[in-house]
């Protein structure tokens, strides 16, 4: 079925089973294997994507499912010559070991972020209507759905602590 | 031979005169990792596009394939083949032994017999990932079931002892035991686990010619290579094996698995490229997993804490294949002083999937138990449980007496209690609230081996001067690729961006690889040779040339630092003499071996884990709020990676504490939990305030460096610790893990609270 994705601001004109993922049409399509498969069934995050600015896993969906959206993966927000300052913040702050979960947290951080300044609440949000500060709860919670077997979890909050304190 | 001695005499590692070695440095390979730029096994870009292939695993866990109906699967569009016991290419037996435990064959559908439930039965290979893994839904295969026995439950002590190993007795335990005016005997159980790493097992393979080029993901590359060549019966030269990155191994992927042996036939058979995964379901049951144990500890003491004796007997299940044995009680053997001891391993084979070895195999499950022992019986005698720990602290091997090659257990426990406030601790159960929560502190030693394996390395330096390092090693995560750089730069006294690091590859000089914490020792001593005989054949190069400022000597006087050779104030850049001597570049290799009388000391890495716990009293929650380990493990070579791997490993220990842990299903034989959502890993929300701090340390028994490893020293009684947090925070004693909501209740409303 013939499908346009903009991918990392480029559209990519596409002809595919219909069976085939979001996550499987960049790795095996479009040679974006940077978004990662851990599970294939939304379980672990490693596939995260942002679809529209929106931080989805992208293994839950269909690539026909997005036909003229924009989606940003690891490849379109920064390369190892100029990296984007929450990549470098999660290697200063040694945020990953194996690296496989990696790629995922960083798109899922930056949707995260972006939820927070549009005031979405969470489960740790006590006050629904006050401004949401990024507590360490906070920002555990929001990343709950990336699992990182390797256990980065205290450099990962390190990390995306020392972007948004600096982007803030 | 190389004796212990010959290790003590100064060098740059030690002199670590440009302060790179310790130091924090980043990731080599981050920059790649964080940009999703590093190419694991599924992603490499093969010659031409590849099919894809997809294993069918059975549905049973004991009996016999009748038949298995491939007409369905073939005629399915896009398929180039599928095959099943019945029609699998010929390949070597299983039996070919890599050692006691490990077989070196992966054969692929051997037998007609199933022998535990997810096996691989059949396989099927399409153009396209979606055509393939619906083809592999229309295999059907007839089998004779056969009525798995799969429960792992014993009653006593009884089981048959591991092939070849009796237990370990110290003067007369059962006397002395009996004779203790305190004492503490009771059984723990842990569960299955399974390591769940990020990245499935994948692998990528092509052949030209005879010459076959596999991508996989695997801890072990030349074992690996050798045992894809034996299974295919070609010469090992022939197999290129590469496995640059790693997505995560912990031992899983120390073993490998019919991916690698399909693509590789398949590729063959069908004439080009082919990328076989294992799905996240096929992974529980498809590789290896730690098996349940039952711990049975004992433990007899005087009224001032003096241990008189002490026991731990491990029982385990293993599958129909493989041998490997969780052994559960070797890391008791080295730890605390008792005359009287007795320590084992039992086994007991059942139709389940095979066991293996997962991060801290032994300690990973044993310390679960027994470092709780240790909180009972502190709690009975009425000692500080550290101190319990201190009374005990042996001179050396209480079990051989053979002398500690380095040992800080004791100052891990004081510095860690320092830090953590441990002196806050109010030793009766259920007596600190926050609110709803009540809270506990609790406490536990971290202990693993540590050892030396041979392995090369080669250096070569090109007319840049440029340190080029290779060595056929894998970084699974560890920070491999950063560390032997750091080695590199500080032996050869050149600033760390002129290293380059190659690893992951058959070609290259080979290295046993990662697992059991002896990757960066033997990696790394294996390339500090290398550097040693590359600075040698330098300093030749330069003393002989007349254009150079070095000429004439003396050999011994010259110095590298900053990319320069010297002696005094006579210099030039390594790359000017390597630029007129050999400007295509010199390389060199170098070796380690195990030291011939290492075995005369005991050699171990230590450390202290302290955890506090909140637990809520109406729903049974159990949160770690604050965990701290303190590790004593030789010369740390960077502080920012060797902290990742103590602070993931203490994550490990949460996980087995808290939420980790498979079941059998009686009636098949499967896992009860086969994916992520149901095998629950610690996840970010988890974990709280967490770090690890590193105790100076120099090992010079354990090699010419003075490091060991760190891998799965954080694992080690991390568990245990939050176990015993969670007795202090509410009185309840946990012995079946994980401990879960409804066990912290039951227990609580069996305390009447
Ligand atoms: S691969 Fe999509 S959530 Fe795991
Ligand atoms: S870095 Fe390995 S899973 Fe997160």
């Amino acid at each position: 079925m013939r499908t346009t994705i903009t991918v990392n601001g480029e559209a990519r004109a596409l002809d595919l089973d219909t069976r085939t993922t979001l996550l499987d049409t960049l790795r095996e399509h479009l040679g974006l294997p940077g978004t990662k498969k851990g599970c294939d069934h939304g379980q672990c995050g490693a596939c995260t994507v942002l679809v529209n600015g929106v931080r989805i896993n992208s293994c839950l969906s269909l690539a026909v499912m997005h036909d003229g959206d924009s989606v940003t993966t690891i490849e379109g927000i920064g390369t190892p010559e100029k990296l984007h300052p929450l990549q470098t913040a999660f290697l200063t702050e040694d945020a990953f070991q194996c690296g496989y979960c990696t790629p995922g947290q960083i798109c899922s951080a930056l949707g995260m972020l972006e939820e927070v300044k549009q005031n979405w609440p969470s489960q740790e949000t006590a006050d629904l209507t006050a401004r949401i500060t990024l507590t360490d709860d906070e920002l555990r919670e929001r990343m709950s759905g990336n699992i990182c077997r390797c256990s980065a979890y205290p450099q990962i909050v390190a990390a995306i602590k020392s972007y948004a304190g600096g982007a803030a | 031979m190389t004796q212990v001695a010959d290790w003590a005499g100064s060098n740059p590692i030690k002199e670590n005169r440009s302060r790179l070695i310790g130091k924090a440095v980043d990731r080599y390979e981050g920059p790649l990792k964080v940009s999703g730029t590093a190419a694991y096994a599924h992603e490499v870009v093969p010659p031409s596009p590849p099919a894809y292939g997809v294993m069918v695993p059975s549905t049973i866990a004991r009996g016999r394939i009748l038949s298995v109906d491939l007409a369905a699967a073939r005629a399915a569009p896009g398929v180039a083949l599928a095959w099943s016991h019945f029609d699998v290419p010929e390949q070597a037996p299983r039996n070919v032994m890599l050692n006691f435990f490990q077989p070196l064959t992966t054969p692929a559908f051997e037998f007609d017999r199933v022998s535990y439930w997810g096996e691989q039965v059949a396989f099927v290979v399409a153009d396209t990932l979606e055509n393939a893994t619906a083809a592999a839904a229309l295999v059907k295969v007839d089998y004779e079931i056969e009525a798995p026995e799969v429960t792992f439950d014993p009653i006593g002590d009884e089981g048959e002892h591991p092939p070849g190993e009796s237990d370990v007795q110290v003067g007369d335990f059962a006397a002395a035991f009996a004779a203790a005016p305190v004492r503490v005997d009771a059984v723990w159980r842990t569960p299955p686990q399974n390591h769940c790493t990020m990245e499935p097992c994948a692998t990528t393979a092509w052949w030209e010619g005879d010459k076959l080029t596999v991508h996989a993901s695997v801890q072990l590359v030349r074992k690996t290579q050798h045992g894809l060549a034996e299974t295919l019966k070609i010469p090992p030269e022939n197999v290129h094996l590469l496995t640059r990155y790693i997505g995560g191994g912990f031992g899983a992927k120390a073993s490998w698995y019919e991916d690698l042996t399909l693509a590789a036939l398949a590729s063959r058979e069908i004439g080009r490229p082919v990328k076989v995964a294992f799905t996240r379901q096929q992974m529980m049951h498809g590789t290896i997993h730690r098996p349940a144990t039952r711990l049975h500890a004992r433990l007899g003491a005087t009224p001032d804490g003096k241990l008189t004796a002490m026991s731990l007997i491990t029982q385990t299940h293993l599958g129909r294949v493989g041998n490997f044995v969780e052994r559960g009680s070797n890391f008791s053997r080295p730890l605390y002083s008792a005359p009287n001891r007795l320590t084992g391993h039992r086994i007991f084979h059942l139709d389940l999937p095979v066991a293996g070895a997962m991060r801290a195999p032994g300690e990973g499950s044993g310390t679960l138990a027994f470092e709780c022992a240790m909180d009972e019986l502190a709690e009975k005698l009425g000692i500080d449980p550290l101190e319990l720990r201190v009374i005990n602290e042996p001179e050396v091997n209480p079990e051989d007496g053979r002398p500690f090659s380095s040992r800080q257990l004791t100052r891990c426990l004081r510095e860690g209690a320092e830090r953590f406030g441990w002196d806050k601790r109010v030793s009766v159960p259920g007596r600190v609230r926050d609110g709803r929560w009540t809270l506990g502190l609790g406490m536990a030693t971290a202990i693993r081996g540590s050892s030396l394996l041979p392995a090369k390395a080669s250096f070569t330096v090109d007319a840049e001067g440029v340190i080029t390092v290779k060595q056929g090693m894998t970084d699974i995560g560890t920070g491999t690729y950063t560390v032997l750089g750091q080695i590199a730069a500080e032996t050869m006294g050149v600033p760390l961006k002129s290293v380059r690091v190659e690893i992951g590859d058959s070609e290259l000089p080979p290295a046993p690889g990662s697992g059991g914490q002896f990757g960066a020792a033997t990696a790394g001593s294996a390339c500090f040779e290398a550097g040693m005989n590359l600075r040698k054949a330098i300093v030749e190069i330069a003393v002989a040339d007349p254009a150079s400022p070095l000429y004439g000597g003396p050999s011994e006087n010259v110095t590298f630092q900053d990319g320069i050779v010297a002696i005094s104030n006579r210099s030039e850049t390594i790359a000017e003499l390597i630029r007129r001597n050999r400007p295509d570049g010199l390389t060199v290799e170098g070796e380690i071996k195990p030291a011939e009388d290492s075995g005369k000391w005991s050699t171990q890495t230590y450390g202290a884990h302290f955890v506090e716990v909140g637990i809520d009293t109406v729903t049974g929650e159990v949160r770690v709020r604050r965990m701290l380990g303190v590790f004593a493990a030789g010369r740390i070579l960077n502080y920012k990676t060797a902290r990742s791997q103590l602070t993931g490993g203490m994550i490990w220990g949460v996980g087995s504490a808290l939420t980790e842990g498979n079941a059998f299903d009686p009636r098949y034989g499967s896992f009860i939990n086969q994916d992520m959502a149901a095998y629950l890993v610690p996840v970010q929300a988890d974990i709280g305030e967490l770090d690890a701090i590193m105790l100076d340390e120099e090992d010079e028994k354990a090699n010419p460096m003075g490091i060991k490893g760190v891998g799965e020293l954080g694992i080690s009684g991390a568990g245990a610790a939050v176990a015993n947090a969670i007795y202090n925070a509410c009185g309840v004693r946990v012995r079946d893990y994980p401990i879960t909501p409804d066990k912290v209740l039951a227990g609580l409303m069996a305390l009447g609270k």
